[in-house]
């Protein structure tokens, strides 16, 4: 590990607490709320100025609704969001107002996944990319065109470029434009959403490559939102693996994926297709499905699909703990189980 | 030798549009051998999926075949003798196309919604096709009550694995989850015992959990039946796991064809070569520049001259690629490449 990625002596920008986030559900004539999905079920996590945190789990594992709380699209039912500002000053996202999160909106930026959705196609990309800049009080043109201008020229692409449509560009093309969009702002804290899930693999690598870049120049912090592990694994400093709303483990990249402690993340990894034809397919570990966060399993919520899985796994819900330092695991076992993968 | 089960042949597809008209498929030639199972590689918009529309006769409109031919060997009446026909003859909506469609060639589309109807159950779709192609379950030619074919469908939903079968059969396709509604199109796709799968991105919408069990699935199937499978996919991981032998595609055009260990531990195009550089591993170094392809995809109405890749190409021999197109030829055992580092041979334009 570089100095550079070295994450121990840096301070968290971020403290997740606790985080919950349930969505009711509702049924009848009166909207009765007959129960809830709980999309964020108690997760609890920091991370570090100048990090990638990569955060990855299977399809409505509740990545999405933890981003969009942290951007405050979404109010989180209970829970803390700590940051720090530039001042230092440590702030709870989640408990303060509009009006008082609104200077906060620059320092924290989002990136989508879908490169056409997040830009408005009858904007210009002097307009798609500048708006940021408008909001947050440059009102000078020439200004805005300047910044517009170094930004694309950031992001690889031609200042000429400002007074097109986004429809004139290809999908990596217009994940770029989406990305000097959300850099417009110099913010500290970027949450990416699968910024790479939609582009081909080609594409997919010039993008990492320029995150990564970006990163290193700008120090930038990342959290990095993907389902593909190879992905994840490429960019992330550590990385968080989500099961039905929960973090079930958190460590550095090379510990989680030489040395995974629990079971779904052991399963999720051998999961993965290598594409190498000389490696044996793996036998299928994971059987079922994954449950709905609507009506999670009692205890643990992995234990119907676990071949660990004991009485007490059936009635006791494990905590989060940190069995050696930095590497966090949700697991009544998590120090018995040799779960040594083959990377 | 064995004699192929399909044979596509220099396949031209063509969308006539306001703009200009996109050479979708621009020369398009492999073959599947019976039983084996063909992955198909290329970055979006390469024609993948109109290929395979072609093959059924299926293409959008505007769409047209211009050229080419798609020759399949049908098994004969009760499984005896075969004859080869080719597909680009028959009639889109003629008896013989849809004898073929479902009972030999079954397609998973790439779109999922789109392979059920929303307005009647899955069961119902399933029972439907299977009356309809009663004797490929009941070759002396005698009927399917719906009850029969009913109990067939279930044990086909749980030959997939959806559980709770004889329950999932009279859900609506939009009450099952992206996984369970895959497996159901599976369960579709092989209701009319097809010897030929074509399956267009069956797992990309999926997770990798569930990924491994369909693919699981997909392989056992092709082990029991010796059904022949066209796997579609942007995944190399997956195409490593399933194949037997690979095409690779660049805008319309084979690029390279071959058994899967000569594409992943030999390949001779340059564009397989940086496609494969291109994918962080899971086994790596983290944190460092991927080696990229340089440029970007053309658009479909800007089609390079000469071999569709020299705009990007970093091992570019000369100006012949830039002035011919350089054919599909066989270069090593079993493998073919449209390359001048490999041979001179062009096609005519
Ligand atoms: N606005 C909402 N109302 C009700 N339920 C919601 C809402 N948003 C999300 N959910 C539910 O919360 C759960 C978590 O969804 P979320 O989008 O966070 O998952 P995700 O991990 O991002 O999944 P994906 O990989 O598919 O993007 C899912 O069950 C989802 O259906
Ligand atoms: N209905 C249509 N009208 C016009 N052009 C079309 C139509 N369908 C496909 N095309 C064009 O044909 C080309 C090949 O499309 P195709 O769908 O076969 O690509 P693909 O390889 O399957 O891509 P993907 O990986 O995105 O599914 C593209 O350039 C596309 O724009
Ligand atoms: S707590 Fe029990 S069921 Fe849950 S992951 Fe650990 S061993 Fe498996
Ligand atoms: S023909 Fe020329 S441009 Fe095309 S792939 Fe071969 S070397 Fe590259
Ligand atoms: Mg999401
Ligand atoms: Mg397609």
């Amino acid at each position: 590990m570089t100095a550079s990625h070295s994450v121990d002596t840096k301070q968290p920008l971020l403290q997740i607490r606790d985080l919950r986030k349930f969505f009711p559900i509702t049924a009848g004539v009166f909207n009765k709320t007959v129960g809830h999905v709980r999309a964020v079920d108690d997760v609890s996590f920091d991370v570090f100025e100048g990090e990638t945190l990569g955060l990855v789990g299977e399809s409505g594992c509740g990545k999405t609704t933890t981003s969009r709380c942290i951007l405050r699209a979404v109010d989180p039912t209970s829970g803390q969001i700590l940051f720090r500002r530039k001042n230092d000053e440590i702030v709870d996202l989640a408990k303060l107002t509009r009006e008082e999160l609104q200077p906060l909106r620059a320092e924290i930026q989002m990136i989508f996944q879908d490169p056409f959705g997040s830009l408005n196609p009858r904007m210009t990309l002097f307009d798609n990319v500048g708006e940021p800049l408008l909001v947050n009080g440059m009102t000078n043109r020439a200004e805005r065109t300047d910044r517009v201008a170094e930004l694309l020229k950031l992001v690889g692409l031609r200042p000429e470029f400002m007074h097109r449509f986004p429809h004139a560009f290809s999908g990596g093309q217009r994940q770029r434009i989406g990305i000097a969009r959300a850099l417009s702002t110099n913010p500290r804290l970027v949450v990416a959403d699968e910024p790479v899930s939609a582009l081909d693999v080609s594409v997919q690598a010039q993008v990492l490559n320029l995150l990564l870049e970006l990163q290193k120049r700008l120090g930038l912090t990342f959290l990095f939102v993907a389902h593909d592990l190879s992905v994840v694994r490429h960019i992330s400093d550590r990385v968080a693996v989500m099961y039905v709303g929960q973090l079930v483990e958190l460590a550095p990249t090379k510990t989680l994926f030489s040395r995974p402690r629990h079971p779904y993340t052991s399963a999720l990894m051998r999961a993965v297709p290598v594409p190498d034809p000389r490696i044996p397919v793996g036998e299928v570990t994971l059987k079922g499905e994954v449950p709905s966060p609507a009506n999670p399993p009692s205890g643990c919520y992995f234990h119907p699909r676990c071949r660990f899985a004991t009485e007490r796994c059936k009635v006791e819900a494990p905590a989060l703990r940190e069995p050696s330092p930095g590497h966090f695991v949700r697991c009544h076992f998590a120090d018995e189980l040799d779960l040594t993968t083959a990377f | 030798m064995t004699a192929p089960l399909l044979s596509v042949r220099d396949l031209h597809v063509t969308f006539g549009l306001d703009e200009g008209s996109v050479r979708a498929v621009d020369g398009v030639s492999f073959d599947v051998l019976p039983g084996q199972v063909v992955g198909i590689v290329g970055e979006s918009g390469c024609g993948k999926s109109v290929t395979m529309r072609s093959i059924l006769q299926l293409v959008d409109e505007p769409g047209r075949i211009k050229q080419g031919e798609i020759l399949y060997r049908m098994s004969g009446p009760n499984g005896q003798g075969e004859t080869v026909v080719d597909l680009t003859k028959l009639a889109k909506r003629g008896p013989q196309m849809r004898a073929i469609r479902g009972a030999e060639i079954a397609l998973i589309p790439q779109e999922p919604m789109a392979a059920f109807s929303p307005v009647h159950t899955v069961g119902d779709q399933i029972i439907e096709a299977i009356q309809l192609h009663h004797r490929q379950w009941r070759p002396d030619g005698s009927g399917l009550s719906r009850a029969e074919a009913r109990e067939i469908v279930v044990e086909l939903f749980r030959d997939v694995g959806i559980s709770m079968p004889d329950q999932r059969v009279d859900a609506y396709s939009w009450q099952l989850s992206g996984g369970l509604r895959q497996r159901a199109m599976i369960a579709m796709a092989l209701s009319c015992k097809p010897r030929l799968l074509i399956a267009d991105e069956p797992t990309t919408a999926i997770d990798v959990t569930t990924q491994a069990q369909v693919l699981a699935l997909l392989r056992e199937l092709q082990r029991k039946y010796g059904t022949a499978i066209i796997f579609i996919t942007h995944d190399l991981g997956v195409i490593a796991q399933m194949a037997n032998s690979v095409v690779v595609m660049y805008l319309g055009r084979v690029a390279e064809q071959g058994p899967v260990d000569a594409i992943f531990h030999a390949p001779k195009h340059p564009y397989t070569r940086a496609l494969l550089r291109s994918i962080p591993s899971i086994v790596g170094e983290t944190q460092v520049a991927l080696p990229t392809i340089a440029g970007t995809l053309p658009h479909p109405f800007n089609r390079p001259s000469g071999c569709p890749y020299h705009p990007r190409c970093d091992e570019r021999k000369g100006p012949e690629c830039a002035a011919r197109v350089p054919s599909l030829q066989p270069v090593d055992q079993g493998q073919s490449v449209s390359c001048f580092l490999h041979h001179d041979s062009s096609d005519t334009q």
